[in-house]
């Protein structure tokens, strides 16, 4: 068994090897892959707070994920066709200032986490599942219809977003510029789930009675989750619009929201790295699956099967064995 | 707007509505008995149009093909209980979600590598197309009715199924205490690969059946799932009568809100922004509708009371 610490290490050297090593050797389409695993782990890293730490099984992130997309889609494509956003009562503009377009994306996906969570958090257990599940497939037919950004066809960004002092068209620029916030994400996320706050949460999924009886809130501590949770994927969602510079209302899909848990699976619930390894190894098969068959979510559904059914605690934990308690 | 109009979008929505309870009501009484979420039951759906298209196209008859959807979705259901489901009975809601979930990936893509990917054809048999002339001067097609009656006869058999026959008996003893209806003697993996392959079927028929007025293709069972969620936390999960109640609800709002939300607000908008926000709150109406319930009622209609 190897120390837990040592594979994550490992891990962060795989994410500034590979990428310096295609730079080196003028690979952009592999970057691009890393990149793409990148913004996949940074959600899955939000909704591991959620269902990691507070064992809440979100099958609707996408929601979150298509509110940062469409953020991004919106603020740019009235910047780039030189029209307001809104008028009247106050003239608001749009803008292709990444920090900018962050900010927003992480409001507005917390406040849809807002009002998803406290509707879906007055249930539990299965019907969490299929309430969250069917925000997320509200969200994605309201943006099929809504066809003053683009219904079905979704919003083409001609330019990639700007970030002060960088060229975010640079394929390894914009894989530092999503690396750093990943890194930072695992930061937040480690510091959360050590905190009282992150404690309680985990106490709230083992045993909702004894944390009541100490005099905590589990619904508030659990809706604040959800929040956090929303956010941080809601700015994986911008990322990733940016990154294609394309929003389409399948960023809304519950097959993503699906693709997001099992990120999360491939690679060990409520570890820290789990997305990560969970979101490279899904980046990699489809890379490399895909060019063998058209049919490939065949092998990965067997796969996931497989992992589900037979091997408890995904790829981090059969590398490196049970999760140890705090420490 | 004229009454006929009306009458013929109420009809619309039951059609659907009652549609949709097929769905529902076997994931319902899969939920109940065994407490199992089950994802892929879209996928059933699917392997009931697929089996209906492929045989109607082969034998010409569209009763061959109702008969040919019921057996392939059951056996399917049958095959994927013993193979995989069976294994997640003591699982938490996560593991089942992610299983069933691998499931609809398999099945979607098995479908499309074995009937390719584009959509194929149920033709309505020449004795049930054209219209009706209902009482009212209303004309409506006649497959329609045919739809709705069909469903109102499977619901009402499926209630006197579980009230008075023997197996319903052992159905209803299984939601409440499993231990003790094995302890009776009851071989329970027997009856619950057969509530599993009769849930099945029903997907597989009610596929079969919207097959005929819709296209069939990959793909087609998922938002159908998701609404019959939606059904399910409208109604309660478990209770029958709750998703017969839940599916017309949802038949209707959604049906009757695409067409006259629009026109609502054409009262107070201009016509195209009336037309782009009415159809845009339609298409949220029914998730409007589950949130309401969740805050007046968070169990369901008929779910039980925490």
């Amino acid at each position: 068994m190897i120390n837990e610490r040592h594979f994550n290490s490992f891990m962060i050297a795989i994410f500034i090897i590979v990428p310096a090593w295609a730079y080196i050797n003028d690979e952009p389409f592999t970057i691009t892959l890393m990149t793409r695993a990148v913004v996949f782990a940074l959600a899955a890293v939000g909704l591991n707070i959620a269902l990691g730490i507070g064992g809440l099984v979100s099958f609707g992130h996408a929601a979150f994920f298509g509110m940062g997309g469409y953020a991004m889609g919106i603020l740019a494509f009235h910047a780039q066709s030189f029209t307001p956003i809104i008028e009247t009562p106050f003239l608001l503009e749009g803008t292709k200032s990444m920090p900018i377009i962050w900010l927003v994306a992480i409001a507005l996906s917390a406040l849809l986490a807002l009002a998803i969570g406290a509707l879906s958090l007055r249930t539990s257990g299965v019907y969490f599942i299929m309430i969250t599940l069917a925000f997320a497939q509200m969200m994605y037919f309201f943006s099929i219809s809504w066809s003053a950004y683009g219904g079905e066809d979704g919003l083409s960004i001609y330019v990639r977003n700007g970030f002060p002092g960088l060229n975010t068209l640079d394929p390894i620029q914009f894989y530092l510029i999503a690396f750093v916030i990943l890194a930072f994400a695992l930061f937040l996320f480690a510091r959360i789930s050590n905190s009282p706050f992150g404690l309680a949460l985990n106490a709230a999924r083992q045993s909702e009675q004894r944390v009541e009886t100490v005099g905590l809130n589990t619904q508030r501590i659990r809706l604040v989750a959800f929040v956090m949770s929303g956010a941080v994927t809601g700015l994986a969602g911008a990322l990733f619009a940016d990154l294609n510079r394309f929003v389409s209302p399948t960023m809304f899909s519950w097959q993503l929201s699906g693709e997001i848990i099992v990120f999360i699976i491939i690679g060990g619930v409520g570890r820290l790295f789990g997305p990560v390894v969970g979101a490279l190894v899904f980046v990699a098969l489809e890379h490399f699956l895909g060019e063998l068959s058209d049919f490939w979510h065949i092998y990965l559904g067997l796969l996931l099967l497989i992992i589900v059914l037979f091997g408890k605690g995904g790829i981090i934990g059969l590398i490196c064995g049970r999760q140890r308690a705090h420490e | 707007m004229s009454i006929v109009l009306l009458a013929e979008q109420i009809l619309n929505g039951l059609q659907f509505g009652i549609m949709l309870f097929l769905m529902a009501a076997g994931l319902t009484l899969i939920f109940g008995v065994m407490g199992l979420i089950n994802l892929a039951h879209g996928s059933l759906y699917m392997v009931g149009a697929f089996a209906a298209a492929a045989v109607a196209g082969y034998t010409g008859s569209f009763l061959f093909a109702l008969l040919a959807a019921l057996m392939a979705a059951a056996i399917a259901g049958a095959i994927v209980e013993m193979v995989v489901i069976r294994r997640l009975y003591n699982r938490d809601h996560l593991d089942q979600v992610l299983a069933t979930f691998a499931l609809i990936l398999i099945f979607s893509e098995g479908t499309r590598w074995l009937f390719g990917s584009f959509p194929l054809f149920l033709d309505i048999p020449s004795y049930l197309a054209g219209p009706v002339k209902l009482p009212g001067g209303i004309e409506y097609p006649l497959y329609r009715i045919v739809l709705i009656v069909v469903g109102l006869l499977i619901a009402g058999g499926l209630g006197l199924m579980i009230s008075k026959t023997r197996i319903g008996i052992q159905i209803r003893a299984g939601e409440n205490d499993r231990e003790m209806i094995a302890a009776l003697g009851v071989d329970i993996s027997k009856l619950y690969t057969l509530v599993f392959a009769l849930g099945a079927a029903l997907a597989g028929l009610a596929g079969a059946l919207v097959g005929a007025i819709q296209s069939v293709e990959v793909g087609m069972g998922e938002p159908v799932l998701i609404l019959a969620f939606v059904v399910i936390v409208i109604g309660g999960i478990g209770s029958i009568k709750g998703a017969l109640v839940g599916s017309v609800l949802v038949g209707l709002t959604d049906t009757l809100g695409g067409v006259f939300l629009p026109q609502f607000f054409k009262l107070f908008l201009d016509v195209s922004s009336a037309t782009n926000v009415g159809s845009s709150v339609a298409s949220m109406a029914i998730y409007i509708l589950m949130g309401c319930v969740l805050i007046w009622r968070p169990t369901g209609l008929y779910g039980k009371q925490q």
